[in-house]
């Protein structure tokens, strides 16, 4: 739908935003400081965000660091990302028991880390708004949906901020998903600092149209757009990384026996890192956790990786044994067969999987290193995306 | 499920050199002590009770390393009446931290230790019960995981394998939410390249990982290591980490040789 004209609100209007959520039944969700990083947390007032905090990412390091400023929004990608919100790392799908008249069986799931829904969601950045979108074709849009994943999906409302200050790992701008959403929100934010502190706000769903008009706001002026277009431009001038994406399927199906596989190889832990932390991948494995009599059973669902062996285990063994096969298979699936599985990449260029690989494993870079030296053409090569 | 065999299997749990901790996680299981007794007669666990059912025994816990002539006799003994054989913990597994005499001169230590060393009978070396006699199970940790066990021994009853994956501490790490100790702090950590099982403990408070349940099935550790001395850790206490818990682990040992130098071969 088109946007509803932009308004602004200050920090009241912020709080008053957190509250209209609140009252409707929401669990207000939004960026809170832990453990020294940006993370999820339940939000009940402005106070509970990481005002005058920033962060600093590099490929296998992040350190917050205080801002000259008191933006409540002013870091790049959550050290931690929001996919567990809608879709839990651990989800009980259904438990069972055997009584003496048969089997019984109670449907899942159960409480989750960060609340019971429905869950708003303050301050998620356009590329995880894309990820969402990813998530939303893989999980909910195919044939066999996932109920869990669509209920909590849609009763979410999603309020968007514009990313003002990309990190080191940042390259939302080579992947078209940033630093500002266009869709798929109910609420966007633009924080604007100069001057009175203030957010230029735009609905994107009648939902967010109705509780923009129970917060005070005003009709934004024009230097207040000037000033949200200045954010957007800056942001774009400081992505930290930046990845080259013409005709990259090709590119990296052309050249699945390059010698950079072996490279990259020698440095992978396999230790997962990379597929936790991004916000698009989606694979899981089931388990039963069965009682010690058999009696009872509870069938979990969890959050699998393509970088362990148990991943590709076939009957007699892994059919990936080689951390060269793992990382081959990852990287091909994000970048290239994720395009003809899902008419999308899989990449939104959030630099999670760079900033969390223990040894700064830079997506980026394998791509450039590939490209700089590729392989001959295949030209009938491209038919299957192993 | 229902077609329990009947009468219960028996379960025997063993010691060798340990600490106790790992027997000490099955009586921890509190919880599930009643239950765990109704699925399998425990019919020799001295820890727990001084009554003995003799053998043969259907499935045995076999806790502690190989460290002396007589236990090198008694392992077989065991093995001969134990249908299955379980290992639980570094010890048994990998050696266990008294492995570390593995790389240095036992009787230097004995010397030094013992105020007469002339009535210690030791082995030059600490080895997992593997070293001595085919496992069916291998369980890691130090001390192991409850859920691990009690999953291991329902496995056993249920006649099913063991839900155990050989992933890293990382995948546990994430799946709880954690904020990753080394990336976020510099904390050196070993979750990259060690087995899952403890749920992430350590870096659940701030802590890196020890390695205490050995490597992972995919454990890089040459790249880890790598990563640490650009932490600024000195290469020596690099070789160190990978000698505590599971020093004698093939994986972990070759990392350390690799810090520390060939001091000596790794025994198995």
């Amino acid at each position: 739908m088109a946007d509803s004209r932009p308004v602004t609100l200050d920090l009241e209007g912020l709080q008053r935003l957190i509250d209209v959520l609140g009252e409707q039944g929401f669990t207000v969700l939004g960026p809170t400081v832990r453990s020294g990083a940006v993370v999820p947390g339940r939000v009940g007032s402005v106070a509970d965000l990481p005002r005058g905090w920033g962060d600093r990412q590099e490929p296998g390091s992040y350190r917050l660091r205080r801002r000259d400023d008191d933006a409540l929004f002013g870091y790049a990608a959550d050290a931690i990302g929001w996919k567990a919100v809608l879709f839990p790392a651990r989800e009980l799908m259904w438990s069972g028991s055997v009584g003496p008249d048969g089997f019984d069986v109670r449907p899942g799931p159960g409480p989750s880390t960060y609340g019971e829904p429905p869950y708003a969601v303050l301050g998620i950045r356009s590329c995880d708004l894309h990820a969402v979108a990813v998530h939303d074709r893989v999980l909910a849009e195919r044939t066999y949906a996932d109920p869990h994943y669509a209920e909590r999906r849609r009763d979410a409302f999603l309020v968007t901020v514009v990313c003002g200050d990309p990190s080191g790992t940042c390259f939302c701008v080579s992947m078209g998903t940033g630093p500002r959403a266009d869709a798929g929100y109910d609420l966007a934010l633009t924080e604007l600092l100069d001057g009175q502190h203030r957010f230029l706000a735009r609905a994107g769903s009648a939902r967010g149209e109705a509780v923009l008009a129970a917060v005070d706001t005003r009709p934004a002026e024009d230097r207040d757009e000037e000033e949200s277009e200045q954010v957007v431009a800056h942001a774009v001038a400081h992505m930290g990384r930046a990845m080259d994406t013409t005709g990259l399927r090709d590119l990296l199906y052309d050249n699945a026996e390059h010698p950079r596989w072996d490279d990259v190889a020698s440095r992978c832990l396999s230790c997962g890192n990379c597929t936790m932390v991004c916000p698009t991948c989606f694979c899981t494995s089931v388990e039963e956790h069965t009682s010690l009599s058999g009696h009872d059973t509870e069938h979990w669902r969890i959050w699998d990786s393509c970088f362990t062996t148990d991943f590709s285990y076939l009957h007699g063994g892994s059919v990936r044994t080689s951390p060269r096969s793992r990382y081959r298979q990852w990287m091909t699936h994000k970048l290239a067969a994720w395009i003809d599985q899902f008419g999308t990449s899989g990449c939104v260029g959030c630099g999670r999987c760079l900033t969390s690989c223990p040894v700064g494993i830079d997506i980026t870079e394998e791509v450039a290193a590939i490209r700089a030296a590729p392989g001959p053409r295949k030209e009938d090569a491209h038919a299957t995306g192993r | 499920m229902s077609d329990r065999p009947t009468p219960r299997p028996r379960l025997a749990v063993w010691k060798f050199a340990s600490c106790d901790g790992c027997q000490l996680t099955l009586l921890n299981c509190e919880d599930e002590l009643l239950e765990l007794a109704g699925a399998v007669e425990i019919a020799y666990f001295p820890e727990a009770t001084r009554a003995v059912v003799e053998g043969p025994y259907d499935v045995s816990l076999v806790e502690g390393s190989v460290t002396t002539p007589s236990d090198r006799e008694r392992i077989q003994e065991v093995r001969a009446a134990s249908r299955r054989l379980v290992t639980i913990g570094a010890c048994a597994t990998a050696g266990g931290i008294q492995a570390l005499r593995n790389f240095a001169d036992v009787e230097e230590f004995t010397s030094i230790v013992y105020a007469h060393p002339e009535y210690i009978s030791t082995l030059d070396t600490a080895t997992p019960i593997s070293a001595h006699v085919p496992v069916d199970y291998e369980l890691r940790g130090c001390p192991i995981d409850r859920a691990q066990l009690l999953e291991v021994i329902a496995a056993f009853v249920q006649r099913r394998k063991p839900r155990v994956a050989d992933e890293s501490v990382c995948m546990e790490c994430k799946r709880r939410g954690t904020v990753c100790v080394t990336v976020a702090h510099g904390t050196p950590c070993l979750g990259p390249v060690t087995h899952a099982g403890c749920g992430a403990l350590c870096p659940a408070y701030d802590r890196g990982c020890y390695g205490c349940f050995g490597p992972a099935g995919t454990a890089n550790t040459a790249s880890l290591a790598h990563r640490l001395v650009d932490l600024g850790m000195p290469r020596r206490d690099v070789g160190r980490v990978f000698r505590t818990f599971n020093a004698a682990s093939p994986a972990f040992a070759e990392e350390s040789a690799r810090h520390l130098g060939s001091e000596q071969e790794v025994a198995r």
